[in-house]
């Protein structure tokens, strides 16, 4: 919302300066976003006058001029074509800033002749676009300020402009009338009520209105009138100047007006050209659906069943609230009128403005709530204003419908502001911004004005109180502890897991992502998503079409782009959501890591390698561990298509509970995203994890033997698909007891074993309790060693 | 006799390694030594005689080991002299490298806060970022035709044509946590809610998808003083100085009522903030007192119970604090941004050490 400060004092009879304007309008609650002031902007420029203009000699189009100001004589190189000798100008010497141009003028050379400062065209100064030449003044002194002169010469071209933000519960200040009334109950000023004389009307509105029954929810009222023999020529500069300096651009007389008291009391009208109105009758009715119509915009559009449209007996000539038809409006050869002023309720008005997507001042304030009780007030005013402008003679009114009913008080307690916002304002002052506000106070009951149909309970009427006191004045009170003593731990199992884990990722050697939880339809498919439902039905672009099924094709995008960037070792990981459909519930918690390239950058100590998948599983084994994870699980295969087949391994507890997944991703995935491998990633599901039952502090004993341990190696060869880990857990069933660590120390593939064979080597640590074991008691165990892991994997003995 | 001590003090002495002083061990302390056989000797010699020559040959063979074993000492020196004087290495050479990761600073800033927020007995909600039109906007007092909705540029979720339920929306606030805190523990409650939001927009200054923390306390007599309060002690603590300035300005939330907008007193050096001085007022959060239909719609009385609200940017805070100057790198995972502007896995933030180092 946009206006000047001579605006706002026709509404506002105040002493205060632009500052306290500002700083009381923020304070209230409507924001100060911007401030034009071209005093600042011009306060350095002063009028001067040419003495001489001569011909450059090295430039056809340019003069060199000696020019009287207040700093003597200067001379001024100037391209202008009416830059001539006798003539009043403005100045803006070197060290001033011209804001047309961005330039601070300096002293420089033009051409090979110097210049000491600029002559001004209008646009330059961003008074207006005029730029066919420098400004030529009437009057004016020499030396004289700019500013001044304008004061006196153009006082619109000095206005002060203010644009402050309005939050949607605040139609009454889409009004520079509500503003200042808002301004007055602050007590900067007093606010000016003027009285609208009803118009009488010389002779019975030739056009009827009538409004469908169905439709008096929508369009309870509906005022208008005819005037004839107007002449709808270019408004006088004053209201074209209002118009400018809010960032309107004056049309026709009679479409300024309307735009007039649109800004002025927040008060939409519509002016139909009553010529074209066929049928003498003015129908408010909803839409059946499918009618055509063309607004003022020009554009076509398609209406739908319910829309509030106002018809003549050939169709649809106006869209109630959001926009008027382009048959019917006003041309500059309108001579006949009709003036309409009516209340389109917000509901209709904001779902018929977003189905057709059109946004117009009416929609904006029909759809927030207009003050429905000014409605007879806006149509005289705006009626006397046509007369005085455009001249004409005005019909009775015509109405049909009635002002809604929104009266309404709720209980006024001047120690609820104590209790609800715990700043101590006296009753008196309580109800004096109540008042001034245009609340009636009757007893306990405070009576809301029809302009502010925010206020809806007694929580508004606090803030009312609050905001025009100012919450400025509000102290801090400390909130009492919730128990006493000390502060309970807040953060649950979950909680605390996803810190541990993104903690140790990071200690790990990762570096944590945060990428957005959409993706483009291909990845996600990808990843097993990508589906119509787990799309958006407004997605800013392609590359973001759908919710993410995973975090892994994020971090392979970002691998991408970092490879791009000559990045070659990578390692990423990301905890987040993720999302299996659209519904709430649908959504997962992940943690993925990947890794990329090798394991070192070129060294001095060592070979740098390819990572591989068992530096992942390691990461995630470490991770599982400090999310407290049994220590038993089982590795198995069948992971999601994006694993390589053969490379991929499920930490699992029991057949159904996936803990994590590790692996190489499949190549193809890789090709798809266009990363350069070798590449493996690792996802955690980290609340599959148990929960454990002994959640005390306590650890176990520690139960020490100071017997000697023996360790004893073997190697098996088994069918190269045998998993090392059935080894290692057939081995320790030989002797629980006994056998404390089984460790696969070696894998052999060659020429000296069958073809589909290879070599697994195994040390186990035997650790007695009770006593020294004897040669042939590890004899006997090594045998049950052998024999075990033979019925369970078929291997035998490497000899 | 003293030729015999002559001789073999002499052999140690030019004794060139150890095994040459082993034979010379050997040749008088061994078995059939010199020195082993003149003891063998003193058996056969009369009382008198031994009484003389037993003592001697005991010091002389004392005086050989002792001998040996210092010359065994000074060479063992000797070589590890040798072994030190050849093993030198180039300790420029560089280390081996050990990996570093990072944490993101939002992760980073999410925890400070919640440690800020744990002291004042603030516990942690979280709510699924696909919502519900329900808890995104009715239950918050923002019906479907309310003019906020449009400007929360929200992101719809796709809806078959048979389902005519109101699509579900990508949450564009953590508010609508507000509502499912208060479903699942009622009244009195503290909570914050930290989490991702979406809306659709993109620009210089705003992401599609960003970071937000919700605070929501409720009891029998908490006002809009005890919110200032607490939010006072947040900015300072975050912030890490020792006295802030907020100001609080009229503003409207379709949820809180009354409703302000906090600003912090501040200034700008070179682009970097500073709190608590200076004559700028920065806007950093939105708060107020739970609008009364707020506590309808989670099922509690507001006859009884009242409360405040607050919500603020975690990716903003975060880009205050850090002097972090572009929004959109935070969600583009370059390794060179992650390396500069994040955290190391020990940098856990607390109360007791100060939140960053």
């Amino acid at each position: 919302m946009k206006f000047t400060l001579s605006w706002l004092k026709k509404h506002l009879d105040t002493s205060a300066n632009l500052d306290e304007i500002l700083t009381a309008l923020t304070d209230l609650g409507l924001e100060v976003e911007n401030v034009e002031d071209p005093v600042e902007s011009l306060k350095e420029f002063t009028i001067g006058k040419v003495l001489s203009a001569e011909q450059h000699p090295n430039a056809d189009k340019l003069r060199v001029c000696q020019v009287q100001t207040d700093e003597g004589e200067l001379q001024i190189i100037c391209g202008a074509p009416n830059a001539r000798k006798g003539i009043l100008v403005v100045v803006a010497r070197p060290g001033v800033f011209v804001p047309g141009i961005e330039t601070t003028i300096g002293v420089g050379k033009i051409r090979g002749i110097e210049s000491f400062g600029m002559m001004c065209s209008e646009r330059e100064m961003q008074l207006s676009d005029e730029h066919d030449g420098i400004i030529e003044l009437s009057s004016g002194k020499v030396g004289e300020k700019f500013i001044d002169w304008l004061a006196l010469n153009k006082p619109s071209k000095v206005e002060t402009t203010i644009e402050i933000a309005i939050t949607p519960n605040r139609p009454d200040a889409l009004g520079v009338h509500g503003i200042a009334r808002d301004l007055a109950a602050r007590g900067l000023g007093k606010l000016i009520n003027n009285e609208v004389e009803p118009v009488k009307g010389n002779f019975p509105c030739p056009i009827s209105v009538e409004i469908d029954k169905d439709c008096l929810v929508n369009t309870p009222v509906f005022f208008g009138r005819v005037i004839k023999g107007v002449k709808n020529v270019q408004s006088p500069e004053w209201l074209q100047d209002y118009l400018k300096a809010i960032g309107l651009r004056p049309i026709s007389v009679l479409v300024d007006i309307t735009n007039y008291f649109t800004y002025d009391q927040n008060r939409p009208l519509h002016v139909f050209d009553a010529d074209k109105i066929v049928g003498n009758k003015l129908r408010i009715h909803k839409a059946v659906g499918g009618e055509k119509f063309i607004g003022l915009d020009e554009k076509e559009y398609k209406l739908s069943s319910g829309m509030t449209v106002i018809s003549d007996s050939e169709g649809v000539e106006s869209l109630g609230g959001i926009m008027g038809g382009l048959h019917s409006g006003c041309t500059d050869i309108t001579e006949n009128v009709f003036l309409e002023a009516a209340y389109f309720d917000p509901i209709r008005t904001a779902y018929t403005g977003r189905e057709l997507k059109i946004n117009s001042d009416a929609r904006y304030r029909f759809e927030r709530g207009i003050d429905p009780a000014w409605t007879p007030e806006g149509i005289e005013a705006a009626t006397q204003m046509i007369l005085r402008l455009c001249g004409g003679e005005a019909s009775d009114l015509v109405k049909a419908g009635h002002i809604p009913d929104t009266s309404r008080y709720y209980k006024f307690d001047a120690n609820k502001v104590q209790s609800l916002v715990g700043m101590k304002i006296p009753e008196d002052r309580q109800k004096k911004i109540l008042t001034d506000l245009g609340f009636i106070l009757k007893g306990d009951q405070a009576h809301v004005p029809a302009w502010r149909p925010d206020v809806l309970g007694e929580a508004d009427i606090v803030e009312e109180i609050a905001r025009v006191a100012s919450l400025a004045n509000l102290k801090g009170v400390p909130l009492p502890k919730k128990d006493l003593g000390i502060s309970k731990p807040v953060l649950n199992t979950s909680q605390k897991r996803e810190q541990i884990a993104r903690r140790n990722i990071a200690a790990l050697g990762y570096n944590e992502c945060v990428s957005y939880s959409f993706i483009d339809a291909q990845s996600a498919q990808l990843f097993g998503g990508g589906s119509e439902a787990t799309q958006l039905q407004n997605p800013i672009s392609t590359d973001m079409s759908h919710m993410r099924p995973d975090l892994l094709p994020c971090l392979l995008k970002a691998a991408s782009r970092n490879q791009a960037r000559g990045f070659n070792d990578i390692a990423l990981f990301e905890a987040g959501p993720v999302f299996g459909g659209i519904e709430p519930s649908d959504q997962d918690f992940q943690i993925s890591g990947l890794l990329v390239g090798q394991t070192a950058k070129k060294n001095v100590h060592s070979k740098t390698r390819n990572i591989d998948i068992f530096d992942v599983k390691a990461d995630v084994e470490a991770t599982l561990t400090a999310l407290g994870a049994p220590k038993k699980v089982q590795i198995r295969r069948g992971g999601n298509s994006w694993w390589h087949p053969g490379r991929h391994g499920c930490i699992c507890l029991g057949p159904k509970t996936v803990l994590a997944v590790f692996g190489e991703i499949h190549p193809k995935v890789l090709k798809e995203i266009d990363v350069k491998g070798p590449a493996v990633a690792f996802t955690i599901w980290p609340n599959s994890i148990p929960v454990p039952r002994n959640k005390k502090a306590t650890r176990l004993a520690l139960d020490l033997v100071d017997l000697q341990a023996v360790e004893r190696d073997f190697a098996f060869i088994v069918d190269n698909k045998v998993g090392a880990s059935d080894l290692v857990i057939a081995a320790t069933g030989a002797d629980k007891h006994l056998i404390q660590d089984v460790r696969v120390f070696d894998e052999f593939v060659g020429k000296e074993l069958d073809a589909g064979k290879k070599s697994i080597a195994l040390t186990v640590r035997l650790q007695p309790t009770e006593k020294t074991l004897k040669d042939a008691e590890i004899e006997d165990l090594s045998k049950k060693i052998i024999e075990k892991v033979k019925n369970a994997t078929g291997g035998v003995l490497r000899t | 006799m003293e030729d015999l001590r002559n001789k073999y003090i002499r052999a140690i002495a030019t004794a060139g390694d150890e095994t040459a002083l082993e034979t010379v061990r050997l040749a008088a302390l061994g078995k059939k030594g010199e020195v082993s056989l003149k003891m063998r000797e003193l058996g056969q010699m009369s009382p008198q005689e031994r009484q003389v020559a037993g003592p001697a040959l005991n010091d002389l063979k004392n005086e050989i080991i002792s001998a040996i074993s210092a010359k065994k000492e000074a060479l063992e020196d000797s070589a590890l002299n040798d072994r030190l004087e050849s093993e030198w290495l180039d300790v420029t050479l560089p280390s081996r490298e050990r990996p570093s990761g990072t944490i993101h600073p939002i992760s980073q800033v999410t925890e400070e806060v919640i440690s800020i927020f744990a002291n004042m007995d603030f516990s942690v909600a979280e709510g699924p970022r696909i919502e519900t039109d329900w808890y995104n906007f009715d239950a918050l007092n923002i019906p479907s035709h309310h003019p906020a909705r449009a400007e929360m540029d929200t992101f719809y979720m796709y809806r078959s044509e048979n389902d005519d339920r109101a699509p579900d929306v990508l949450r564009t606030h953590t508010s609508p946590v507000q509502i499912r805190t208060m479903e699942n523990i009622g009244a009195p409650v503290r909570v914050i809610c930290p989490g991702g939001v979406y809306r659709a927009d993109y620009d210089q200054t705003h992401t599609p998808m960003f970071h937000q923390v919700e605070g929501l306390a409720i009891d029998k007599s908490l006002s809009m003083a005890n919110l200032k309060w607490v939010l006072e002690e947040f900015v300072k603590t975050y912030f890490e100085v020792s006295d802030v300035e907020l100001r609080f300005r009229a503003s409207h939330f379709p949820f809180t009522e009354p409703s302000a907008e906090v600003d912090i007193r501040c200034s700008w050096d070179n682009g970097q903030l500073k709190v608590g001085e200076g004559d700028d007022w920065l806007e950093i959060l939105g708060s107020g007192m739970v609008h009364p239909k707020v506590l309808l719609a989670g099922s509690i009385d507001p006859n009884i119970w009242q409360g405040f609200a607050f919500g603020m940017g975690i990716d903003r805070i975060a880009m205050l604090k850090y002097g972090i100057p572009d929004l959109r790198a935070f969600f583009d995972s370059d390794l060179r941004w992650l390396r500069h502007y994040g955290f190391t896995a020990l940098d856990q933030p607390n109360l007791h050490a100060g939140l960053s180092r």
